[in-house]
């Protein structure tokens, strides 16, 4: 048996297989076959093959994001299936006698090539990236490769370095054990998606993942942060009993779904979910929540060739507020920038993206990207109760700016006669210039919610994503509890509602601090919402 | 046979998508559906030779249509077109 130690990301047990997934480039030798027309046989079985993965592939971004951003699949998919790719492909082999993958790859990249020779066309040329994918996906199936993320067919415990946030929101969840990485910090992306979704994850354990462990017996013991692989019987005999435990318990908080969240005192707070696409919303819905205190609007902007449509944004933002079913969903406006990007944007190299454009400096800079989502969400509050939240605010100068741009993308909805529901305006505190200003800024909007995440990272200067940080950084400085202290009496003064989005409001060591301040309300990943209300319900 | 002309309206020309959602379209009639435009011509139910033509928005194309159900095929073309471009 070997034991590795990383961090705890995401409490949990899981027992099962291990499955070891390389992001690698796929080799490419280049040999001569004997029997070109078996080797062409064996291109048109990975073909089809790979055609099944983006089939999959796209009932799950239906179900994760809406119809319309789904539909990059069956456009891949036809790719695939084309004729005269299918052609090019064949006479590589068939004239020139070369191997199936060979033949594959070097019809991707002539296809990519001519592609991106098109100079007047900035569109096309970025379709170059579709073909290589889909070259590159028939290639893995002819290599039997490791595993494709999207695809994962029996329960794994899933081993990696680490995941980009581009691999976590493409990846397949519903067969993924718990998540293992070599690198990552508790903080990282992968952690989030696994604690939003309630995946058990240990991660920074700075182990390299070794293909040589695929199959291997493993157990991931999520709250001691620890994974034990091939282990002996009788270790696994007590995790069993430890895991059969655990979903009793599980069970049990269930009966909590329909209560209400208050103290054994009568005092009360909202509890209500961070989600990250329309599953969690299901989630979210599932756990009983009052609401959605944070929508994170990126899963729309990230792992894609291009920017949304207002179409595809609308159809995600109204799919949860009809779930929701009239309680509120507060969207927060595109945060993508620092750790989190997307290639079409251009955002050019910084010496430092933490401090740079992100987030609404993005949007304000950009005006056309923000009244594209901004309409969406306005069309979207037809059909049930949104609010928006401005990302990364540092003066009222910023937030005047984006009400402003709001103001507008309303005014050229009322002229067109489209409909829009109420919609409250509320901003991000995560900056320590938000809450120290708080006074003003509460004077210009309807809601606060306070991002623990970044408001940590930012007071202390510490990078969350840095795993040598976690000796130093200390989760509940008192720095940050009398930045939150001070925000909440600020807003409460001007009658402005306080929530709290970022990771600290799932911790149950500040919840007694945070009802003891009288804030609004929690905002946790859905599956946190049950033990949290169990908690409370057990407070004075 | 029948041919109708239509200038491309969206931002983005003939993108990848609605070049899709028109090979769909084309493929599901037996007429033979030829598109054609200032940068060449292409059959209409491939898409690789389709978005090879890179059309941009203000190109004008046209289409031919021929075989037993052209004028479906047309009609449907043209709402198609219409509508997502």
């Amino acid at each position: 048996m070997e034991e590795i130690k990383g961090q705890s990301a995401a409490e949990g047990i899981a027992i099962g297989k291990i499955l070891v997934y390389k992001n690698q480039q796929i080799t490419v030798d280049e040999h001569k076959v004997d029997d070109p027309d078996k080797e062409f046989e064996r291109f048109i079985t990975a073909r089809d093959k790979s055609v099944n993965e983006l089939v999959r592939l796209k009932e799950l971004a239906d179900s994760k994001t809406g119809k319309e951003s789904a539909e990059i699949f069956t456009m891949q998919k036809m790719l695939l299936l084309d004729p005269d790719f299918e052609d090019a492909v064949k006479d590589e082999i068939t004239g020139q006698h070369s191997n199936a993958v060979f033949a594959v790859k070097k019809a991707g990249k002539d296809l990519a090539d001519f592609f991106s020779a098109m100079e007047d066309n900035e569109y096309m040329q970025q379709r170059c990236a579709d073909f290589l994918d889909i070259s590159d996906r028939i290639a893995r199936v002819l290599e039997n490769a490791d595993c494709n993320l999207n695809t994962i067919d029996e329960p794994v415990i899933l081993m990696a370095d680490d995941l980009t946030p581009g691999e976590t929101i493409q990846m397949d969840t519903t067969n993924v054990l718990a998540f293992v990485t070599g690198g990552g910090s508790v903080n990282s992306h992968t952690a989030i998606l696994a604690r939003s979704i309630g995946i058990t994850a240990v991660v920074n354990t700075g182990i390299e993942a070794d293909t040589k462990l695929n199959g291997h017996m493993g157990i991931v013991d999520g709250d001691g942060g620890m994974v034990l692989i091939d282990p002996e019987d009788e270790i696994l005999e007590k995790y069993e009993e430890k895991l059969k435990k655990y979903n009793d318990e599980k069970k049990s908080l269930e009966e909590l779904k329909t209560v209400s969240t208050v103290t054994r005192s009568g005092r009360k707070i909202g509890l209500y979910a961070n989600v990250g696409n329309i599953q969690d919303v299901v989630r979210a819905v599932d756990s009983g929540a009052d609401g959605i205190g944070l929508f994170r609007s990126e899963f729309l902007y990230i792992g894609k060739a291009d920017f949304p449509s207002e179409e595809e944004q609308f159809e995600s933002y109204k799919k949860a507020a009809e779930l929701m079913n009239g309680k509120e969903v507060i969207i927060r406006t595109l945060d993508i920038g620092a750790d989190k990007k997307a290639d079409y944007l251009n955002l050019g190299k910084e010496e430092n993206p933490a401090m740079g454009m992100r987030a609404i400096r993005i949007c304000l800079k950009n005006p056309e990207i923000f009244k594209t989502q901004l309409r969406a969400i306005y069309r979207a509050s037809a059909f049930g109760t949104i609010s928006v939240m401005f990302p990364m605010i540092t003066s009222a100068n910023e937030v005047g700016r984006a009400l402003q741009i709001t103001d507008e993308v309303k005014k050229e909805l009322s002229d067109k006669s489209i409909r829009y529901g109420e919609v409250k305006r509320g901003i991000m505190i995560e900056t320590p210039a938000a809450a120290v200003m708080s006074d003003v800024l509460a004077e210009k909007v309807d809601f606060f919610s306070i991002g623990t995440n970044d408001l940590t990272q930012y007071t202390l200067a510490m990078d969350r994503q840095n795993p040598e940080m976690s000796e130093f950084l200390d989760t509940h400085s008192p720095a940050v509890l009398r930045l939150i202290e001070m925000t909440v009496r600020n807003a409460h003064e001007k009658n402005v509602k306080v929530g709290i989005c970022g990771e600290l409001g799932a911790d149950p060591k500040l919840t007694e601090f945070f009802i003891n301040n009288e804030v609004d309300d929690l905002s946790v990943s859905a599956p946190k919402i049950l033990s949290l209300r169990k908690h409370i319900r057990e407070l004075e | 046979m029948v041919q109708f002309s239509y200038v491309i309206n969206d931002e983005l020309g003939l993108h990848a998508r609605p070049a899709g959602l028109l090979v769909k379209l084309a493929s599901g009639f037996t007429s033979t559906i030829t598109l054609k435009c200032e940068n060449g011509e292409a059959d209409a139910k491939r898409l690789i030779a389709l978005m090879k033509l890179g059309i941009q928005k203000g190109s004008n194309v046209q289409f031919t249509v021929a075989g037993d159900d052209e004028k479906e095929a047309v009609a449907a073309l043209e709402q198609f077109m219409k509508e997502k471009l």
